[in-house]
């Protein structure tokens, strides 16, 4: 009766055991998935689904027609995303956690916007807001 | 939220059109207000005028105006530093008389640089502005060997902190943009201009070439106005007095 009496304690020390552990994971951030802090801007352009598939299209668009031929409308502007999505702290869209990079390094898709353009927000952006 | 210049203009003007227009208000200050999402037009061909005699010869003002304006930090490499706008000196060898002026990117109408350009970087925009796509510059350098005024700098160094509206990185050529964020923004002005103008000197005009009542137009008509190696044919934007 005594090894029946120690044999259910193991196994309910071993299911507590699992519990906890699966309890644990749970909290535990996935590392493999990227980090998105969106801390300013109520919403986005566009809706979320198409700005995540599609930013890229709209950003090519915009540059061209900015640039060639001087249209300066604001909303698929990078400047307009940088101004939203840079994070408090660094003040930045790329880095560790910035918006982003997070999610580029995630797809290992290199951005080359910030060879040139500037990864910052605009001094003025907030007031702008 | 506060407006901009060029929002505040473009809403004045939708509500001057709007109302009956009064005497006094000619049509074509309404066009010049161009909104946000409107492109550039070829009702205008945006230019400078500068006195060569109002240009005084150590003075640095519109260089650095334009360094910091684009944010052209100099590392102290001339060899291969950036340079959108340089101050020249020229002397008359029979008679010694010098003068001192700015030369830089001359906006012309038949740009040389936007006849070799491999990859359509260099570019010409309606208004008259000449610019490079650094979105497709190779960095072959091409322009910069076409180019007889040398206005164009190639970058040879990694850059940080660009301003927002200048974007600027290496493996590019780059040179004066006519400060076009400002155009598009309806300053009416460049750095260099407004430079100028702050040291008392006076000696840069800004302004429509092809509106005749542009101060620029009514100069250019009154006291004529030179290109640099006009012999070359290509209507630049940039004229000089004095020379």
């Amino acid at each position: 009766m005594a090894l029946f009496r120690e044999r259910c304690a193991q196994y309910v020390a071993i299911a507590v055991l699992f519990t906890a552990t699966s309890v644990f994971a749970a909290d535990t951030p996935n590392t493999l998935l990227p980090t998105i802090n969106i801390t300013q801007g109520e919403k986005c352009v566009e809706p979320t689904d198409v700005i995540r598939k599609e930013h890229k299209y709209f950003l090519l668009h915009q540059r061209d027609s900015t640039l060639r031929e001087g249209v300066r409308s604001k909303k698929h502007s990078l400047k307009n995303c940088v101004n939203c999505h840079a994070d408090p702290k660094t003040d930045s869209v790329i880095g560790e956690e910035g918006f982003c990079s997070s999610c580029h390094s995630y797809a290992a898709v290199t951005i080359d916007c910030f060879s040139c353009h500037t990864d910052k927000r605009e001094s003025n952006a907030a007031s702008l807001k | 939220m506060s407006l901009n210049r060029r929002e505040f203009l473009g809403i004045g003007a939708a509500v001057t059109a709007g109302a009956a227009i009064a005497p006094g208000i000619r049509l074509i200050e309404l066009v010049q207000a161009r909104s946000l999402e409107e492109a550039a037009s070829a009702q205008q061909r945006w230019g400078l005028l500068i006195d060569t005699n109002k240009c005084t010869r150590n003075c640095t003002a519109c260089v650095d105006a334009c360094f910091v304006e684009n944010g052209i930090g100099n590392k102290g490499r001339p060899a291969t530093d950036p340079q959108w706008i340089r101050k020249i000196e020229t002397k008359d060898p029979s008679t010694g008389y010098t003068h001192s002026l700015p030369v830089l990117c001359q906006h012309c109408d038949y740009p040389p640089c936007v006849d070799v350009c491999p990859t359509g970087a260099s570019m010409k925009r309606a208004d008259g502005i000449v610019l490079v796509d650094k979105h497709i510059c190779i960095g072959c350098r091409f322009c910069m060997m076409a180019c007889p005024y040398k206005a164009r700098s190639f970058v040879h160094e990694v850059i940080t902190d660009q301003k927002a509206y200048a974007p600027r990185g290496k493996g590019t050529v780059e040179s004066c943009t006519l400060c076009v964020h400002k155009i598009d923004r309806g300053d009416g002005t460049t750095a260099c201009t407004e430079a100028c103008n702050k040291g008392g000197h006076q000696a840069i005009i800004f302004g429509d070439l092809k509106d005749p009542n542009s101060e620029i137009s009514k100069s250019l008509r009154e006291k004529g106005g030179r290109q640099i190696r006009a012999d070359l044919k290509l209507n630049t934007g940039i004229r000089y007095q004095g020379l």
